[in-house]
């Protein structure tokens, strides 16, 4: 790459040095306190609860996360924070209150273990083996992205951004395991915050505030056909798909959205849940994903504001501006992805600049840190421990824990060069992926909640959910599909407005047809497991005080957490309405 | 574990803090701040704030003392 986009002087260079070093001087610190592979691979269960809650917002707050998010913000507005609002807030408050007294006090190391205690050895087998397959091309993907921005801004070459990222994530978690990848991920947090927030206050300021913007994008909505509060209402438009950029209706978003695929996506993935477990009582864990949603209830103006400013101010450009902020064009519109990107090149000067590229590039890592940890925990305990050698000394699987870091790098490695060359084939495995995460949550429900849900039920259920993702993205097209990979493989039933539409119906015919085929296919099976066996693992047959607050003061509850952060999303939506 | 995450935290935020400001205080000039930030000094004030809370970071630790924080 000749040009770069990003001029990056040394006084950059060094910010981000000494970022690395700080990465790397945890995972030094921490090198000693790995005694047994439950340190390296549950960090023995001793992280503080905000520890373990900043983590689980990090977590999931890969640079995928942060550069999409305020390209959604550019191209469908405020409505964007449904995505926070109406999907991530109330799964998490689920997860704590509802869940984790399940997935924490059955001492289960991992998700995929639940369901062997819960259910059976098969529907581990298939949870285990999807999300294992899945983490290694996530982070791939994470690897990848990172690669192509780096080469694109700084000029960066490929290998070289593969080196430095994969040998980076690759040393902190090896001397340092899950505790290591979590320490990281509260400095991300922190970076991030620090790195985006004087931008967001730079844009805002040079679009004239709230209000100025609002006037500013009622314009763009309007250029675009819809009504002028499009971009800055979350709810009033949502009536019919034709109204909104988003191309949904209410139920749609809600139902798809805001149930099926924040639920499946925050109760019951791995990568999140393993912050939770990691914490050190019963309490912390069930806090964990309280604690994160306080912050992550304020990330809509941190990642999707961008966003929103951004195409105000092309929009103002384009009507004989002042050469202000313009976003850049790809294949004849926006190139959306850029918006942090070139916002950090416009708005930062050098040194401020260091500080934003560390952001992004801290998300990115972590985005692979964290997909790698939960690789290494599955792969350890539910594929090697369960089925390939089971009953060695605790030293043989610290070990394998380690070396399996190793492999799980290479094989990144290996998925981002294979996405850097064959773009498609991870578009069909992210499919894949969806048909495969989309009924899951039903599982887990009548797992937790219905003792009469049995082995068969679940695996089958499953699968046939899967199939319906399958099927239904088989059947049916977004407006304006241009090829397979959209839909309609296998013919053209329904047409929906918009591929956000689309995915949505999928998740819940998915969702629906598990919910429907466990709870039959359990009435027609017989349950393999006592009460006795189930205690801890299902709502019904597990006393009070196993749930962790039988003695707690109401104000000092769980739940009475959850209702707070409840109350104030609500007030959040109702702001924004 | 015999880390306390909120040393690292701190010294991360305070070293890039004092380098921000040093940076926007004594060697960027004006013009840069002209052309991108509105004018102006984000590396002064924001290396303020960046400076602050590091150090607030490393007091908290200190007077904790309890490994790794509460809660």
């Amino acid at each position: 790459m000749q040009h770069s986009i990003i001029h990056f002087e040394t006084i950059d260079y060094l910010i981000v040095a000494i970022y690395f070093v700080f990465v790397l001087g945890i995972g030094w610190m921490l090198r000693r306190s790995m005694k047994g592979s439950g340190d390296f691979l549950t960090s023995g269960r001793s992280i503080p609860g905000w520890v373990a809650g900043l983590a689980f917002l990090s977590a999931n707050l890969g640079a995928q996360e942060v550069i999409g998010m305020a390209a959604s913000g550019a191209k469908y507005g405020i409505m964007t924070s449904h995505f926070y609002w109406v999907g991530a807030i109330p799964a998490m408050v689920f997860l704590g209150v509802f869940m984790m007294p399940f997935y924490y006090g059955s001492k289960a190391r991992s998700v995929p273990e639940y369901l062997k205690l819960r259910f059976d050895e098969k529907t581990r087998g298939f949870n285990a083996c999807s999300f294992a397959v899945m983490t290694i091309f996530s982070s791939g993907i994470s690897m990848y992205a990172m690669a192509k921005l780096m080469g694109l801004l700084l000029g960066w070459s490929f290998l070289d951004s593969i080196l430095v990222s994969g040998l980076i994530v690759l040393v902190y978690i090896f001397l340092g395991g899950l505790t290591s990848a979590i320490y990281n991920e509260v400095l991300q947090f922190f970076m991030i915050v620090f790195g985006f927030a004087p931008l967001v206050y730079l844009g805002l300021k040079d679009v004239g505030g709230w209000e100025g913007l609002k006037s500013k994008l009622a314009g763009y909505s309007a250029s675009q056909g819809f009504d002028s509060g499009a971009w800055t209402h979350a709810w009033q438009h949502l009536g019919s798909p034709s109204r909104n950029p988003l191309g949904v209706e209410w139920f749609g978003m809600v139902m798809g959205l805001g149930f099926v695929l924040s639920f499946g996506y925050w109760c019951t993935d791995f990568l999140v849940v393993q912050r939770a477990l990691a914490a050190k009582t019963m309490t912390a864990a069930r806090r964990t994903p309280l604690i994160a949603s306080i912050p992550k209830m304020l990330f809509p103006f941190l990642v999707i504001l961008p966003g929103m400013i951004a195409i105000a101010l092309t929009y103002q450009s384009t009507k004989g501006g002042n050469g202000g902020f313009t976003l850049p064009m790809k294949d004849g519109s926006y190139d959306y992805d850029m918006v942090i990107p070139y916002m950090l090149g416009h708005y930062f000067p050098t040194g401020m600049l260091g500080l934003g590229m560390t952001a992004l590039m801290a998300s990115f890592m972590s985005g692979m840190a964290g997909n790698v940890t939960a690789f290494n925990t599955v792969w350890t305990y539910d594929i090697y421990q369960s089925y390939i050698a089971p009953d060695r000394a605790d030293e043989h699987y610290l070990k394998v824990g380690r070396w399996t870091t190793v492999v799980g790098i290479l094989l990144s490695v290996a998925a981002a060069y294979l996405a850097a060359i064959y773009n498609n084939i991870m578009d069909v495995l992210q499919l894949v992926f969806a048909f495969v995460n989309a009924p899951l949550f039903a599982t887990f429900l009548l797992g937790m909640f219905w003792k009469r849900a049995t082995g068969h039920g679940a695996f089958w259920g499953l699968l046939l959910g899967t199939a319906a993702a399958a099927a239904h993205h088989g059947l049916t097209i977004p407006h304006g599909a241009d090829s397979l990979i959209k839909g309609g493989w296998l013919g053209q039933v329904h047409v929906y407005p918009s591929e956000m539409a689309q995915n949505f119906w999928t998740a819940i015919f998915a969702w629906t047809t598990c919910f429907v085929a466990t709870i039959a296919i359990s009435l027609a099976t017989e349950s393999r497991k006592s009460d006795a066996q189930l205690r801890g693992l299902v709502w019904s047959l597990t006393p009070h005080e196993d749930k962790g607050e039988a003695s707690t003061p109401t104000m000092k509850k769980v739940a009475t957490f959850g209702v707070i952060v409840l109350v104030l999303t609500a007030i959040l939506n109702v702001i924004f309405w | 574990m015999n880390l306390d995450i909120r040393y690292p935290i701190g010294y991360l935020f305070t070293v890039i803090g004092a380098i921000l400001v040093l940076h926007g205080a004594f060697f960027l000039h004006a013009d840069a701040f002209a052309a991108h930030s509105l004018g102006i000094n984000i590396n002064l004030w924001w290396g303020i704030v960046l400076l602050a809370f590091g150090i607030v970071m490393v007091v908290l630790a200190r007077m904790g003392g309890k490994k790794g924080g509460s809660g």
